[in-house]
């Protein structure tokens, strides 16, 4: 679904991200932990071209992303996108917020996208907070309704981009829970975390990532357990 | 000389008070039409810019758009003023209150685009990446998500600048424009007295002045509580 090929960052004279090859299929959950500044978000923000790769190829779904004839707009209908910061609109109400871009991208009608809307937030229990602005929600219900922006346009891949980090801990559990759903219902996702014990329940697949190099990647039970890299066991040993 | 015979002597001897609805009528046309322009002007090259800065491309209409910006902020309005209508509309019959229209909506554009740019820029820019993520293009970013979250930061400079042109127009006097001032000017040279016309201009700028201020801050205050 997802290929990256040999991807390199710099910021100026700063490289951010060295050779990454990466190849995603269809329903996994993967995710990239490692230190800060290690390039985890830099990587998510390449793939969806919210950043110009360097170098290097990203191809969805067989297309190339940096082709000239690529409308990238196009491709980011099916590759969302979940911020740290949530990122929601201020001056638009909840639903207001959920329904701009398939009404305005001409996906659906306004009527359709807001009974969709309706439905998505009554499954996660934020149906009357519909008429809300964003800053009359708690963190947390702001990330959810963040994430069911996203999933209005019925994305095949979705990223999360470190999605609990500006989260008190009693928010966190009800944004990685909905994660879980999502992810047991076979969307593929790519999240950037740090919640370890999350990740442990959650991933198919984790990739370690330091220096802007994939240091050493594959199930979390192995990752976790038996780190190979010096550099993992240190990460591991440092979190714990 | 009492109060009563200057102001009979300034405004109604000989229909004198029609300078002044003369110079009324043609500095609130300039500045309104002035006014429009400029923020035509301002937003285009706000976009031309922020697109630019955004993206690296447009790079010769972003030149020719810094170009316009320092050219008008750096050279004094009377003198744009009369290049307008000495040498570029020097051999055409032309509505001189047009010339000032022209004049001061290039000029005002320059400022308005900096008002304009600075209001996007405040803008977090997790909100088009936001957007960006969503599938919506520059112009649907701008228009639907940042724009409406600018527009509360740019009103009060906008409301300043406004304000600057409605007094600004007095320079249109130079080129033979009958604006207020000119018009007060015009009475004071027929009474010999200077006091009471330029009085009474002043008044009327202030009146002019302060409604607009007075509109825009409750324009401000509506925007405040729609989306609060």
């Amino acid at each position: 679904m997802l290929i990256v090929k040999n991807l390199e960052k710099n910021f100026g004279k700063t490289k951010v991200l060295k050779n990454i090859n990466l190849e995603i299929n269809e329903k996994e959950r993967v995710v990239i932990i490692g230190p800060s500044g290690c390039g985890k978000s830099t990587l998510l923000r390449c793939i969806n071209q919210i950043e110009k790769p360097t170098k290097g190829k990203v191809l969805f779904e067989g297309i190339p992303l940096d082709d000239k004839k690529t409308d990238i707009n196009k491709i980011r209908i099916k590759m969302g996108m979940v911020f740290q910061q949530f990122n929601l609109f201020p001056h638009l109400k909840v639903i207001d917020n959920i329904i701009l871009a398939p009404v305005k991208l001409k996906l659906m009608s306004k009527e359709d996208a807001i009974k969709k809307g309706k439905m998505l937030l009554d499954k996660i229990g934020l149906a009357e907070k519909l008429n809300n602005y964003p800053k009359e929600l708690s963190g947390g219900q702001q990330q959810r309704v963040a994430i069911i922006r996203a999933l209005m346009l019925d994305p095949d891949l979705l990223l999360f981009d470190e999605p609990t980090s500006a989260l008190d801990p009693e928010m966190k559990q009800e944004v990685l829970e909905l994660m879980k759903n999502l992810g047991a219902s076979g969307l593929t996702m790519i999240v950037v975390t740090h919640e370890m014990q999350f990740v442990k329940e959650f991933a198919t697949r984790v990739i370690f990532i330091d220096e802007g190099k994939i240091v050493e990647e594959g199930k979390p039970n192995d990752l976790f357990n038996h780190p190979k890299s010096l550099r993992l066991k240190e990460f591991l040993n440092n979190i714990n | 000389m009492n109060l009563f015979e200057n102001l009979y002597k300034t405004l109604i001897y000989d229909n004198r008070y029609l300078f002044f609805l003369e110079g009324i009528k043609n500095t609130l046309i300039i500045a309104f039409f002035a006014g429009i322009i400029g923020v035509i002007i301002g937003i285009i090259i706000a976009l031309i810019k922020n697109y630019h800065e955004k993206t690296n491309k447009l790079k010769i209409l972003n030149f020719l758009a810094s170009c316009y910006v320092n050219i008008i902020r750096g050279t004094p309005t009377i003198l744009q003023l009369m290049i307008i209508y000495y040498v570029i509309f020097a051999s055409v019959e032309i509505n001189i209150v047009f010339v000032g229209i022209l004049a001061f909506g290039i000029n005002s554009g320059a400022y308005v685009s900096e008002i304009i740019r600075a209001g996007i820029n405040s803008i977090d820019k997790g909100q088009i990446e936001a957007g960006s993520s969503l599938g919506l293009n520059y112009p649907q970013i701008m228009h639907y998500i940042i724009m409406p979250q600018a527009i509360k930061n740019i009103l009060p400079a906008l409301g300043n600048e406004f304000i600057t042109l409605v007094k600004e127009t007095s320079v249109g006097a130079y080129i033979g424009i009958i604006e207020l001032t000119k018009a007060s000017d015009i009475v004071a040279s027929r009474t010999y007295e200077y006091f009471f016309p330029l009085i009474i201009a002043a008044i009327i700028y202030l009146i002019i002045t302060f409604c607009l201020s007075k509109l825009i801050s409750i324009m401000e205050r509506k925007l405040n509580n729609a989306n609060s």
